[in-house]
C-alpha cells in the first residue's frame, strides 16, 4: 500500500454542524502538511480524529496499510495504538511530574537505562539539560513547549500533530522557535501535520497546505501552488495577502536583503535569521503604481510591468500586474480614472522595502 | 471509660472508608466522566443517605438483612449466622449511609482533573487504567483525602442507621455514640461526658489533620 495518511471522514457536532476531512498526505518520511484556516473552521477537530479522540460519523482514516477509523465498519483504533505524538496547543504537561517524568512517561515499557538514556537524548535535543527536575509550573513558556514536543517524540511516533504550537507564546520567541522547529523536524525526518491560522507560521513551516473554511477543505496542495494560484476568492480571502513569491536570498547587509524572484531583484528589510530561500509577502495596498517615467522616490524597487487584469472591488479596483511574476495591486477608483488605468498599459509599480515582508523558507 | 465501645467505632470507620475507598473510586470515576443519559439517576440514588432520615434507611436495611429477605436468608447459609444484628450488617449499614460522602468529593476532583491530560496520556500509549492510576489518581489526592476523612468521621458519629440494624449488643455493635447515648439514659453524666469528649478530640484530630495536609506544599509525584 501506497504510505499515505489518507482521510475521506466526517465529524458531525449536533446543531454545530459538520467537520470534513478529506486529504492524502505522505506518511513517511520528512513533510509538513499545514492545515490552516480561521478560528472554529474545524481545523482542531481534524487534528483530533486523526489522533483518535474524535469517533468518525462517516468515512475512514488509513494510514498506509493500517485502518485507524473505518465508521461504516464500526472500527476505532483508540489514540494508544497509533503511534502518534500529539501536541496540543496548552501543551497539557503532566503538572505533578517533573521534566523527567514528562518526558519517560511514554517509555513504561523500557527498562530503567534505556529509559534514562532516551530521557537523557531528548532533554539534549531540545536543549532543555538543567531542568530534569523542575516541575511544569516554574518553565518558561517555550521550554514548556519544548518538554512537551520531546514528550511527544519519546515514543518514536510514526506522525507528529501539532495543534498551533507556537501561539501560547510571546512573539519573539514565536520568531526564534519557528526557526528551530522545521530544522528539528526535518532532522527527526517525521512527517507532520500542523494546525495554525497564523499565515507565518504556515509560510515558514509548511511543505504542503490545506486550506478549512466552516468544518470544509477549499483547497489542498504544495504551499507555493495554493498560495500563488487560490483556487477561488473565499481561499484568497483566507490566506490573507495578494501577492506571495518565494525568493532566492542574493545578499544580505545592512538590514536589507536582496533577493532574486526569478530575474528580478527585489529589496526588502531583513528580518535575520535569512537562509537561501524565503518567501516575499506583498500586501496590495503596499503598491503603489505611475504612468511613464517615475521621478526620485524613497521606494527601494521599481519594477515596470504591464497590467494583465482590472477588477473593480467595491471602493477599490484590483489590479493584476505582470512584472515578470504576478503582482496584486489595490488602488482607489479615483485613482485608476485619473490614470487611466487600463488593461494592457504600462506602468511602474513602487515598493518600499519595508512593505515586502520576508518569511524564511529553507 | 467505654474503650470497647471506641474500639468497635474505630475499627467500623476504618472498615467502612476502606470499603468505600475502593467502591467509591470507579464508582465516583464513572460519575465524573461518563456521558451516559440515565447518570442522574445514579447521582440521586448515592446522594439520597445525604437526606433520608437514618431511621428510614435503617428500617429498609433490617427487613434487607431479616431472614426472610433473600440477602438476610443467603448469608445465613453462607456464615451459619444472620446479618442483623452483627458487625458486618452494621458495617453494610455504614457503607451505604457514608457512600455521598465518600462518592461525591471524589467525583468533585475527578472532574476537574484537565481532560486534555487524560488525552495526552492516552495518546502517549498509556491504558485508561494507568492514566486513571498516574494522571487522575495524583491529581486528585487533596478531594479523596477529603472523600475519605468525612466518610471516616460520619460513620464515628452515626447514630440512628446503627441503632435500628446494630441493635445495642456490648462489644459487637455498641459503638461510641450509643454508648453516650446509653450513658445519659443511665443518669451517668460523668461517663457520658467522658465518652462524648473522646469523640469530640478523635473527631476534631481527624479533620484538623487533613486541612492541615490540604494546605501542604504540593510535592513533585516521584518518577514511576
Amino acid at each position: 500500500m501506497a504510505p499515505f495518511l489518507s482521510a475521506g471522514a466526517e465529524r458531525r457536532f449536533p446543531g454545530a454542524g459538520t467537520v470534513e476531512a478529506r486529504f492524502d498526505i505522505p506518511c513517511t518520511g520528512f513533510s509538513i502538511t499545514v492545515l490552516f484556516g480561521p478560528s472554529g473552521s474545524g481545523k482542531t477537530t481534524i487534528l483530533r480524529m486523526l489522533a483518535g479522540l474524535e469517533r468518525l460519523d462517516a468515512g475512514r482514516i488509513l494510514c498506509g496499510d493500517e485502518t485507524w477509523a473505518d465508521a461504516d465498519r464500526g472500527v476505532h483504533r483508540p489514540p494508544q495504538a497509533r503511534r502518534i505524538g500529539l501536541l496540543s496547543q496548552g501543551y497539557d504537561l503532566f503538572p505533578h511530574l517533573d521534566v523527567a517524568a514528562n518526558l519517560a512517561y511514554g517509555l513504561p515499557g523500557l527498562v530503567p537505562d534505556e529509559r534514562r538514556a532516551r530521557v537523557a537524548h531528548l532533554l539534549a535535543l531540545l536543549d532543555l539539560q538543567g531542568l530534569e527536575r523542575r516541575l511544569p509550573a516554574q518553565l518558561s513558556g517555550g521550554q514548556r513547549q519544548r518538554v512537551a514536543l520531546g514528550r511527544a517524540l519519546a515514543r518514536y511516533p510514526r506522525l507528529l500533530l501539532l495543534d498551533e504550537p507556537l501561539s501560547a507564546l510571546d512573539r519573539p520567541t514565536q520568531a526564534r522557535l519557528r526557526r528551530g522547529l522545521r530544522d528539528l523536524l526535518r532532522h527527526l525526518d517525521l512527517p507532520t501535520v500542523l494546525v495554525t491560522h497564523d499565515r507565518t507560521e504556515a509560510l515558514q513551516l509548511g511543505d504542503r497546505i490545506v486550506v478549512m473554511d466552516g468544518g470544509r477543505m477549499c483547497q489542498a496542495g504544495p504551499i507555493r501552488e495554493v498560495f500563488d494560484r487560490p483556487s477561488d476568492p473565499a481561499v484568497a480571502r483566507i490566506l490573507g495577502v495578494e501577492t506571495v513569491l518565494l525568493g532566492r536570498v542574493v545578499d544580505a547587509r545592512d538590514g536589507l536583503a536582496t533577493l532574486a524572484v526569478g530575474d528580478v531583484l527585489l529589496h526588502a528589510a531583513d528580518p535575520g535569521g535569512l537562509g537561501e530561500r524565503a518567501f516575499l509577502c506583498i500586501r496590495g495596498e503596499d503598491v503603489l503604481l505611475e504612468r511613464g517615467d517615475p521621478g526620485p522616490s524613497t521606494a527601494r524597487n521599481r519594477l515596470r510591468g504591464w497590467i494583465r487584469t482590472l477588477q473593480p472591488e467595491g471602493l477599490l479596483v484590483r489590479l493584476t500586474l505582470d512584472c515578470g511574476f504576478p503582482l496584486e495591486s489595490l488602488v482607489t477608483r479615483q485613482a485608476c480614472a485619473e490614470l487611466r488605468l487600463a488593461e494592457g498599459e504600462v506602468v511602474t509599480a513602487l515598493l518600499k522595502a519595508s512593505a515586502l515582508h520576508l518569511i524564511p523558507h529553507d | 471509660m467505654d474503650w470497647e465501645a471506641l474500639g468497635l467505632s474505630l475499627r467500623l470507620a476504618g472498615l467502612t472508608t476502606l470499603v468505600l475507598l475502593l467502591l467509591g473510586l470507579p464508582l465516583a470515576w464513572w460519575l465524573a466522566t461518563t456521558r451516559r443519559r440515565w447518570k442522574f439517576l445514579v447521582e440521586a440514588l448515592v446522594a439520597m443517605p445525604l437526606v433520608l432520615p437514618p431511621t428510614v434507611l435503617g428500617f429498609y436495611l433490617l427487613l434487607a438483612m431479616g431472614s426472610r429477605s433473600p440477602l438476610g436468608r443467603g448469608y445465613i447459609a453462607l456464615t451459619g449466622h444472620p446479618l442483623a444484628f452483627s458487625f458486618e450488617g452494621l458495617l453494610l449499614a455504614s457503607i451505604l449511609y457514608s457512600l455521598p460522602f465518600t462518592v461525591q468529593p471524589f467525583a468533585a476532583a475527578f472532574a476537574a482533573v484537565d481532560r486534555g491530560l487524560l488525552e495526552a496520556s492516552w495518546c502517549l500509549g498509556a491504558s485508561r487504567l494507568r492514566t486513571f492510576l498516574r494522571v487522575a489518581l495524583p491529581l486528585s489526592w487533596t478531594g479523596i483525602l477529603t472523600g475519605m476523612v468525612l466518610s471516616f468521621a460520619h460513620t464515628l458519629g452515626e447514630f440512628g442507621v446503627v441503632l435500628m440494624v446494630g441493635g445495642d449488643l456490648p462489644g459487637r455493635t455498641r459503638t461510641a455514640s450509643i454508648a453516650v447515648f446509653d450513658q445519659v439514659q443511665a443518669l451517668d453524666y460523668a461517663a457520658a461526658g467522658r465518652t462524648a469528649l473522646l469523640l469530640l478530640g478523635v473527631s476534631f484530630g481527624v479533620l484538623a489533620l487533613t486541612y492541615g495536609l490540604r494546605h501542604a506544599r504540593r510535592l513533585p509525584w516521584p518518577l514511576s
